[in-house]
């Protein structure tokens, strides 16, 4: 086939019509504290991985809750499960509790075919 | 001695509040309300925010409170002209009678915003965008449908329709609107547990007492998810639905997604007798609010000597702090009226 220079994009959007919000409910079972978050972002800010690679706890939290599952996995990887940022969590989000089971969820879950 | 008589635009929590004062401290009063009843737009509200105390109590506290001989309530009466003559107050309505008193109380209060100057939410134009005054008057009938009388499975609340808005010419905070998303989204998940209910907002301004700890409980126990980011446009789709689209400002994604109900949280907006009665009388503010004479300490005066201030008329107020100002304004007026009886 001619290549003519273009391809398709992915959207880049959060459609909640499609998306799986449902896992989060089931998260947010194992981790009740979760339905608390604020995402004010103090976990980000104090994280050690946060400050020396591009991980974001916030946001793959946030992601995982609109049902973005991509990358999140191997996101998650750069944390060392420290829990410096149970620490700082102004609602007590057991954020620690929250990374563990996203990895497991994401483990357990055909996530790339949603 | 004729006792001296306050008269008081507005019968609404702040107008009552001052006229009970003023009976008590021996005074005359006369109210003038342009509804056929009393009690101002508590009666629009079915509970309140942040305890979910009962409205209707609350109007009938009122009119127990008013109801008594010196106290001359006039309903269905607008007032269009108030001015002074000679040290005395003069009140006078459409039809042209003039009512005499020695002091004058602006307490008209405010209007919600007209939410169909903001075209691109679709109000006015899709039946299943309503305000979330529409969604209150549902609520009174004990269950929240859509307008082809579903249950609704999604449900989305949008802050700010009005309020912090150049487009719309205010740019203030209405103060009210975030606390009373939350309290109507829990009434939402009460009526409707397997329903999701989502909230669309620029900040969550929980700055009153008990309204963070509403807000958290509206996560941890209702589950409403609140999503960070101003709608920027609803459009019917074929089954009557409303199709949102939003920036996820914290995954700075965009959103959409369709819900069966949008409600739009209004915002305040200066009355239409608060903007003309202050405005006859100069002492029209910002907004078309009228203007106290200073924020801390005189903020029940005005610049016009006898005429008063208080309630929402000024800004925007919440319920208890409307009814507290409506008895400071009752305290200055007391002042005003000893101190020209001893000069």
């Amino acid at each position: 086939m001619k290549n003519w220079g273009y391809k398709i994009s992915k959207p880049r959007g959060i459609d909640l019509d499609t998306a799986n919000i449902k896992e989060f409910d089931k998260l947010a079972e194992k981790v009740p504290s979760a339905k608390r978050c604020l995402m004010c972002g103090a976990c980000s800010a104090t994280c050690s991985a946060t400050n020396h690679t591009d991980f974001n706890f916030r946001k793959c939290h946030l992601m995982f809750r609109r049902g973005q599952f991509e990358n999140i996995s191997e996101e998650l990887d750069k944390c060392m499960l420290c829990g410096k940022c149970k620490l700082v969590c102004p609602r007590g989000v057991n954020t620690r509790a929250i990374i563990y089971n996203m990895r497991i969820f994401l483990n357990n879950m055909d996530y790339k075919n949603i | 001695m004729e006792k001296e008589r306050i008269l008081i635009i507005g019968g609404g929590p702040a107008g009552l509040e001052a006229a009970y004062n003023l009976a008590e401290n021996n005074y005359a009063v006369t109210i003038f309300e342009k509804d056929t009843e009393i009690g101002g737009n508590i009666k629009k509200w079915v509970k309140l925010f942040p305890d979910f105390g009962d409205a209707a109590e609350v109007r009938k506290n009122f009119k127990d409170k008013v109801t008594r001989q010196d106290i001359d309530i006039k309903t269905d009466i607008s007032i269009n002209e108030l001015y002074s003559e000679n040290g005395k107050w003069f009140a006078k309505n459409s039809s042209g009678n003039v009512y005499e008193g020695n002091a004058a109380l602006l307490a008209t209060g405010f209007e919600t915003f007209n939410a169909s100057r903001k075209e691109e939410l679709g109000y006015g134009i899709y039946n299943n965008v309503i305000t979330s005054v529409e969604f209150e008057q549902m609520y009174k009938t004990g269950k929240i449908i859509t307008a082809e009388g579903k249950t609704p499975e999604r449900i989305a609340f949008l802050n700010c329709v009005g309020s912090r808005d150049e487009k719309v010419g205010n740019h203030y905070c209405s103060r009210i609107c975030c606390i009373n998303a939350v309290k109507q989204a829990i009434e939402f998940k009460e009526l409707v547990p397997d329903a999701e209910a989502y909230c669309f907002y620029m900040d969550m301004r929980m700055a009153g007492q008990f309204y963070e700890e509403l807000y958290r409980k509206s996560q941890e126990k209702f589950g409403v998810t609140y999503i960070r980011g101003r709608i920027s446009e609803a459009a019917g789709t074929i089954d009557n639905r409303i199709q949102i689209k939003s920036e996820d400002t914290l995954t700075g994604l965009p959103l959409k997604m369709t819900v069966d109900l949008l409600v739009l949280m209004v915002g305040i907006e200066s009355s239409d007798s608060t903007t003309a009665l202050a405005k006859q009388n100069e002492i029209n503010g910002e907004y078309g609010f009228a203007k106290s004479v200073g924020l801390h300490g005189s903020d029940n005066l005005t610049k016009k000597e006898g005429l008063f201030l208080a309630g929402s008329c000024k800004r925007p107020l919440t319920l208890p702090e409307t009814i507290a100002d409506g008895r400071a304004a009752a305290i200055q007026i007391i002042e005003f009226l000893k101190l020209k009886v001893k000069n």
